[in-house]
């Protein structure tokens, strides 16, 4: 990671603009943020109203995705869904750089037992596979949004400490590091004005990749019915809720699937874009 | 190599005690009352503190887990609290069909993936790279289960070619056990197989751009026995770690994929006893798939020093 | 394709091929919960009693197809004129699956077990009445209880009542050992349970050599497992929106039963607001049964007015008494001083019928401005918090039990209902045995909770029955949880 820093924001955004994988997955994230910015304002109908004697309608030009059980229109769950997807992957996130960043670059700083000791707290987390913390999470807690944010949270904890300490302990021994050292700043100063700006670019990248991670695991905790709870939309759900009613109404499954694929999609084909302007070789990390 | 090992040992020795403290504390603030639960509405108070004596629940929590880590060390991983018989036995009863199912979740993905990924090298930016590469992106952006679905309605509802669901059993013959594992383990291959790929093309032009391709170039070998001779081998670190990496996860995902197919597997086993409230079988469960990631990425770290005796001096 | 087969390969293939001539004599149940265990005197799971009532254990008396009572292992009894001493006459020659002989001491071990102070039978009240178990002579027991109770000998019959052996009772739940035609074959945990023919079984023999309880979990996997043959009957399974595919299929029959299991909006009687009358009675007014029916049970199901079976022949139907009218129920709001409505909690059970009913319901409340927000809870915490605690507002659940309208009649029961009037009806009922005056009481009762709206009253749970059409003897109705195999044979 030679250069990282130096790439300059004017060139950056225009090398970007020329990357294909990093335009097509721009264009794919707006899309789907833009939906669920949109379902706000407005939904074909509305997903509080239950018609019941409307159930299950195959997909027409009333109902684009078709109706579910309750007679809810597919294509509005599917918009309001996505709010709830993008909420909990990005609070995650939020969760594990908020603390996770801040522990790697304290190891890479302190070294010694701290590190030693921040590294086997990170090893214990990384030995629950994520899907069975939180499994645990939501099993103590109850099932619900919060608790999935909670759960996918703290599994990223450790990749961002990771990715933090990983890009810190590569730049402490770098010339404009010790040249700060020499003039007498503290390591916290140091990290705050030298590493984390360069190590911005890798938790950038890190972050897009984590965030497709959290559309997924969020989809699958609803699945197994430990995410968001009915009535709120949710596309783990529906696809739950399809899977009894297949035979007889297999739009119900493939819609928000598909939903999840595009999201999760277009949020990776930005991240190699990313990282693919910065730096080629970060490609190679994935 | 000796002390780094035992430094590797020591540290993954570590990391399964903290682990099962956290386990036991965390699983024993869950709120319900596995005896009530058991007993029902209509069950009076008195009969069902008889059932928590019965069921050795009302000893200190302190005692239930010094005697819950000791049998841990002999294999013995306590009773099921609902089933009423060791927790070792329902274990071996549902690995019997996890590990298979993981085992050839692991194969698929392996034989496809890299042969997938040897192919998109040999022909770097080229017609088939592209499409492999994009083939592959989508892969990754597939969720299992909604691929396991999707499999469901294809090959069972409409073709009925499989069972949509359930697990004969072994006793009923290798044929019929194997054809219900089949679309499961696909299902959880697929999408790690499309991981895999990208990991095994990059790795691989990673080392075609070194020094002793381009010498062996030069040397006058071709481009594909460059590749198979020299490329291949020495790209087999990322992939390696990346598989050990992907047996762990394949292990956890087959806590969704077995809800998906009602499989009586490990993850049915974990969500099962986790609704009834059955602790001591949630407790050796999560145990056992944690000391399992454990011991993965030990043997993937040995392996690694194996590979390449550098990295020993880096612990 | 017509082979014969030798009978131990024919184990395998009789499933498979079809329609060999000789009659079949084995069949494949596929069933939704595995069972816990495998103790009926243990456990409330109502899989246990659908895999071993009947067929591999046996009470004093038993629960016949109608809800009838029924000899069974006593073959006759008296009743002394105050109601108060049971004697039964017990068969002679029955022996327990492990070759030990049947006979009164195991009758007095039972009881005693199930009411004694370590008990941990999940029924534990149905044996509160009995004051004394006395050993007459090996085929007699005279059973004295405290005051006289109508249902003693439907009490008896039910799987939490049948009679263990003192040798077996603690390792039933591994290994069963009973009296019936049918003992355990295998458990494979997590798949199957296997039961065949008992030898030297004391009744009518039985048609099947071997019978198989196969855990499918869910519609999606019992459907393509119904159509292949692999499972030949469904006896109690919610298929819901998949049902309309096996429906069409000639080779099946479907049948709808009943279940005794009201479905109910569960209602938390000292809560205020709930606490008003007029409250209940306007939430009560916008119930859409129908609504709930579809979208929550298929479209099956029977709606009621109160807490009472329909199947049940001194059923009365309430379901008018309040009927579905949201201008009724807005004014009644008003009237207790509420009529904007208010905020309150549904903390809903693992269910289909609960999760799904429980936001039609939410979404009915709150066209008269009730704000319902969903709670959905697992079982363990459903049984804590609304059931032991009594922490809740409203919820949805199913009372599977037979004949439990008494329990509106328990003090510090979670609906927290009390009413002298009701509680009057229910211990008139316990002395009266006179099935014309009884069936008279229980009419009372139902109309007082209808009238009280003392919790929202559904639909009765359907059983819903898929088999092979060649199957005959299934039960159609499901009076007691049990799957009762007895009387079941394949035919032409």
């Amino acid at each position: 990671m030679s250069e990282l820093g130096a790439v300059s924001e004017d060139g950056f955004l225009k090398k970007a603009f020329g990357n294909r994988s990093f335009v097509a997955g721009l264009v794919i994230t707006c899309l789907v943020a833009a939906t669920a910015l949109l379902s706000f304002f407005w939904t074909p109908y509305d997903v509080n109203v239950l018609i019941v004697s409307n159930r299950m309608q195959s997909p027409s030009l009333q109902h684009l995705f078709g109706t579910d059980q309750f007679g809810r229109d597919v294509l509005s769950m599917i918009m309001v869904g996505a709010r709830n997807s993008i909420a909990v992957a990005l609070v995650a996130i939020i969760i594990g750089m908020g603390v996770g960043v801040p522990l790697g670059c304290w190891a890479a700083a302190r070294g010694g037992y701290v590190d030693d000791v921040l590294m086997r707290f990170n090893d214990v987390v990384f030995a629950f596979p994520a899907l069975l913390s939180a499994i645990m999470i939501t099993a103590i807690f109850g099932p619900g949004a919060i608790n999935a944010i909670i759960a996918i949270g703290i599994f990223n904890i450790p990749v961002f400490a990771r990715v933090a300490r990983a890009g810190a302990l590569g730049l402490w021994p770098r010339e404009f590091v010790l040249a700060a050292r020499a003039a007498g700043k503290g390591k916290t100063l140091i990290t705050i004005e030298h590493i984390l700006p360069n190590i911005a670019n890798l938790l950038l990248v890190q972050g897009t990749i984590q965030f497709a991670l959290g559309i997924l695991a969020e989809a699958s905790l609803s699945y197994i019915g430990l995410g968001a709870q009915p009535p709120m939309p949710s596309w783990g759900r529906m696809l739950f809720d399809a899977q009894t009613r297949m035979v007889v109404a297999p739009y119900l499954a493939i819609f928000p699937g598909m939903a999840i694929v595009i999201t999760v999609l277009g949020l990776n084909l930005l991240g190699d874009g990313i990282a693919d302007t910065l730096d080629p070789k970060l490609r190679r990390q994935r | 190599m000796s002390i780094y090992l035992i430094r590797r040992l020591a540290s993954g020795l570590l990391t399964l005690v903290v682990a099962s403290v956290v386990i036991f504390f965390v699983l024993e603030i869950l709120p319900g009352d596995p005896a009530r639960l058991m007993l029902g509405m209509n069950a009076t108070e008195d009969a069902v503190q008889a059932l928590r004596v019965q069921m050795g629940l009302d000893e200190g929590l302190y005692a239930r887990y010094v005697q819950w880590a000791c049998g841990l060390l002999s294999l013995d991983f306590g009773r099921s609290y609902t089933y009423s018989v060791p927790v070792a036995e329902l274990i071996r009863e549902r690995a019997a069909v996890s590990l298979p199912l993981a085992l050839i979740a692991l194969t698929l993905s392996t034989v496809i993936a890299i042969p997938v990924g040897l192919f998109a090298a040999a022909r770097r930016g080229r017609m088939g790279d592209t499409m492999a590469m994009t083939v592959s992106q989508f892969g990754v952006a597939v969720p299992n289960f909604w691929f396991a679905l999707m499999l469901v309605y294809v090959f069972s509802v409409w073709l009925r070619l499989v069972p949509a669901g359930g697990f004969p059993g072994w006793q009923s013959g290798i044929w019929p056990a194997l054809k219900a594992l089949i679309l499961p383990a696909l299902a959880l291959a697929l999408p790690q197989a499309a991981i895999l790929a990208r990991v095994t093309r990059s790795a691989l032009l990673e080392v075609l751009g070194e020094d002793f391709i381009r010498t062996a170039r030069a040397k006058g070998l071709t481009r594909k026995a460059t590749l198979w001779r020299h490329a291949l081998g020495n790209a087999m670190l990322p992939v390696l770690t990346i598989l050990g990496l992907q047996f762990a996860f394949l292990l956890a995902g087959t806590v969704i994929i077995e809800n998906v197919f009602y499989l009586p597997g490990l993850g049915r086993l974990l969500v099962q006893a986790i609704n009834q409230r059955d602790l001591i079988v949630v407790e050796g469960v999560v145990m056992l798939l944690v000391a399992a990631v454990v011991l993965i990425n030990l043997l993937v770290d040995l392996s690694y020093a194996f590979v390449d005796p550098r990295l020993r001096t880096r612990a | 394709m017509k082979l014969w087969i030798p009978m131990a390969a024919a184990a395998f293939i009789a499933i498979t091929a079809g329609s060999a001539h000789a009659a079949r004599t084995e069949l494949v149940l596929g069933m939704p919960l595995e069972p816990p265990h495998l103790d009926p005197t243990a456990g409330a799971a109502a899989a246990i009693d659908e895999v071993l009532y009947a067929n591999v254990f046996e009470g004093l008396t038993r629960i016949g197809a109608r809800g009838e009572v029924l000899p069974a292992l006593a073959e006759s009894w008296t009743v002394s004129d105050d109601g108060k001493t049971y004697t039964f006459k017990l068969r002679t020659g029955v022996k327990f699956h492990d070759g030990t002989d049947f006979d009164a001491q195991d009758v007095k071990f039972s009881l005693d077990r199930a009411r004694g102070e370590d008990s941990t039978n999940a029924q534990k009240g149905l044996f509160t009445a009995i004051d004394t178990v006395e050993v007459v002579d090996p085929s007699t027991v005279k059973v004295t209880l405290k005051q006289p109770q109508g249902s003693f000998l439907y009490n008896m019959g039910w799987g939490d009542a049948v009679i263990v052996a003192p040798e077996s009772a603690e390792t039933n739940k591994e290994k069963p050992v009973g009296t019936g035609p049918f003992k355990l074959e295998n458990w494979a945990k997590g798949s199957s349970i296997t039961l065949t023919k008992a030898d030297g079984y004391w009744g009518n023999p039985v048609a099947l050599e071997k019978a198989e309880f196969r855990i499918i979990p869910d519609a999606a996997a019992a459907v393509p497992a119904l159509l292949s043959g692999d499972v030949q009957a469904l006896p109690n399974f919610q298929l819901g929106d998949a049902l309309p595919q096996v429906q069409s299929d000639p080779r099946f029959k479907v049948v709808i039963g009943a279940t005794e299991g009201e479905t109910i909006l569960a209602t938390n009687n000292k809560k205020p607001p709930l606490d008003q009358l007029k409250v209940r009675q306007a939430i009560a007014h916008v119930i859409d049964r129908q609504a709930i029916i579809d979208g929550a049970s298929g479209g099956f199901g029977v709606p009621i007015g109160s807490h009472f079976s329909p199947a049940n022949e001194a059923y009365v139907d309430l379901t008018g008494t309040y009927p579905y009218d949201l201008a009724k129920a807005k004014e009644l709001l008003a009237e207790a001083g509420y009529p904007d409505g208010f905020k309150t909690t549904l903390k809903l059970p693992p269910v289909a019928y609960a999760r799904d009913g429980g936001q039609i319901v939410a979404s009915e409340l709150r066209k008269i401005g009730i704000e319902a927000e969903i709670i959905p809870v697992e079982w363990a915490d459903w049984l804590k918090q609304v059931f032991t605690e009594k922490d809740y507002d409203l919820s949805i659940v199913s009372h599977t039990e037979p004949n439990d309208i008494d329990i509106y009649a328990r003090k510090d029961y979670y609906f927290n209902y009390d009413n002298p009037a009701f509680d009057k009806v229910i211990e008139e009922l316990n002395l009266t045995s006179d099935e014309a005056k009884r069936k008279e009481l229980y009419q009372q009762g139902q109309k007082i909770l209808a009238d009280d709206a003392v919790n929202g009253f559904l639909f009765e749970l359907p059983k819903i029955g898929i088999w092979d059409a060649k199957i005959d003897g299934l039960w159609e109705n499901s009076p007691i949880q049990a799957n009762d195999l007895t009387r079941v044979k394949w035919v032409d």
